[in-house]
């Protein structure tokens, strides 16, 4: 603590709690005090958590295979899949969900049997596309990454598992899946955080998350900066919560160094 | 089946023709736009990222903290959050010192707000990889051209930057990549870069999946093209080091 605050740090520290102040006392936060917007906004942060957690757990679940088809697959197998992680990360997401969104919302009205499904309800909404949109953008980016941590893994380990007899899949789920993750693990944080940063995209496409939250608020009430600085400040907050919550997992997880 | 496929292909083609009832001269405006905004973004971030890199590592305490605080704030938000921040500030603020000083307001061109405000963002994030590249430099080349009597300045020249370039590539070439993507978020805010022009033009058409495979297909090629020659320019950056595979 004693390191931390250096005299210059100290007045660092008055300076920007004068910042904080000057802007809670002279700028207009009067629309905070309503309760439809409060409403809006613990929505809206809700909604956006909701996201990330969706997507991030459908990402890396379509990443194994996309993974290991890519570090083990015949060339049939890997082939696409380093296609698909090639276009996913060479292109922006927020092309690949105005793709998702527009094309596809105006190819399926016009296919009888997709209209008449029980999907259809779904179809309608926004949402749906929203989360296979940014669940395929991080099935691309982690794809990528478990390419490298499966080929990672020691050759001996998978060796010696082949000696023991035991048969692909057993290989797979016991010995060699475990070790990518682990390897995997500490990006997974970082990851998350990109995540996050991306989730205001699909505001564009009429999901009302925090970000669309701000910007209703800021063409009801003709505020422009005010919501702004919350919206920033609600990043922020969630940024620092997803790497609190990393780090304290990171230090959870048993790790044995030679 | 033939006869519908190829009154597609040739409706498809007619549609990115250049001339005006087709839209591939919008579209290409539209990615000279992104190129010019990437690029500029780019070479603003990386000056802000070199001063930034050094003034981490050399500068004082204030600045160090300053710099700290730039560098969290820029990566914790939304780039599309900042984009739209310093948007109204960047432009807000100019005018506000012009009329302070007597002067016009001016409508500031949107490929010069979309640099400043990318170069910002990408600023922060090229400090951190600068930052990291100096930080690699052995020690010991940085202290014997300090005893040979080097200014700083030709230090930076001489040993420093030659030596981080290749540890720095690849991250810079990640960012490069980062900063062509980041100039869709522009569309956003409306301005007319290649995913914008692909919005437009897909929205008058109707025809979706004709113009975004074709706008994917330049990203692709600007990422492509891009990874080729960053490739060449880290072999050449590593010319002289010791190769290590296969020890």
């Amino acid at each position: 603590m004693k390191d931390f605050l250096k005299p210059h740090r100290v007045v660092l520290i008055v300076l920007a709690l004068a910042l904080v102040a000057w802007c809670a006392l002279s700028l207009n936060w009067t629309w905070l005090a309503n309760p439809k917007y409060q409403l809006l906004i613990v929505q809206g942060i809700w909604r956006t958590i909701w996201l990330v957690v969706v997507t991030m757990v459908i990402g890396m679940i379509l990443a194994v295979p996309i993974g290991l088809a890519q570090a083990a697959g015949p060339w049939y197998v890997s082939a696409p899949a380093r296609v698909f992680c090639t276009v996913i990360r060479g292109t922006p997401l927020l092309m690949q969900i105005w793709l998702l969104y527009y094309g596809l919302g105006s190819l399926f009205p016009s296919i009888p049997w997709i209209k008449q499904s029980d999907l259809w309800p779904y179809l309608r909404q926004a949402w749906p596309y929203a989360v296979v949109a940014l669940s395929l953008s991080v099935a691309g980016y982690e794809g990528e990454v478990m390419r490298g941590a499966f080929k990672g893994v020691p050759h001996g380990q998978l060796e010696a598992a082949k000696a023991m007899g035991m048969s692909p899949f057993t290989l797979l789920r016991r010995i060699w899946l475990p070790q990518a993750l682990q390897r995997v693990l500490p990006t997974l944080g970082g990851e998350t955080v990109s995540q996050l940063k991306s989730t205001p995209l699909v505001s564009t496409i009429t999901i009302v998350e925090i970000y669309a939250v701000t910007s209703r608020i800021r063409q009801d009430t003709f505020i422009i900066y005010e919501p702004l600085l919350l919206l920033a400040v609600v990043y922020m907050c969630l940024t620092g919560l997803i790497v609190l919550l990393f780090r304290w997992f990171e230090g959870r997880t048993p790790t044995r160094t030679a | 089946m033939n006869g519908l496929e190829a009154i597609a292909a040739a409706s498809a083609l007619d549609l990115l023709a250049l001339s005006p009832p087709g839209w591939g001269a919008t579209l290409l405006a539209g990615l000279g736009n992104s190129v010019i905004i990437a690029l500029g973004a780019y070479g603003l971030g990386f000056a802000i990222g070199l001063c930034g890199a050094f003034g981490k590592l050399y500068g004082g305490p204030v600045l160090k903290d300053l710099l700290a605080v730039y560098t969290t704030i820029v990566r914790a938000v939304p780039e599309l959050v900042l984009i739209l921040i310093l948007f109204y500030a960047f432009t807000g603020l100019l005018n506000q010192m012009l009329l302070s000083w007597g002067m016009e307001r001016v409508q500031i061109s949107p490929i010069i707000t979309g640099i400043v405000v990318l170069g910002v963002v990408q600023g922060a994030y090229q400090t951190e990889v600068l930052r990291g590249g100096i930080l690699a430099v052995p020690a010991g080349q940085i202290e014997a051209a300090r005893a040979m009597g080097m200014p700083s300045v030709l230090l930076a020249r001489r040993i420093t930057l030659p030596l981080m370039t290749a540890n720095a590539l690849p991250g810079m070439a990640n960012l490069w990549l980062n900063a062509t993507k980041d100039t869709a978020l522009l569309a956003v805010i409306g301005f007319s870069e290649l995913t914008k022009a692909t919005y437009q033009a897909s929205a008058t058409t109707k025809a979706f999946f004709v113009f975004y495979p074709a706008a994917m297909a330049l990203y692709l090629l600007i990422s492509l093209t891009s990874t080729v020659l960053i490739g060449r320019l880290e072999k050449w950056a590593r010319r002289g080091q010791r190769d290590v595979r296969g020890l």
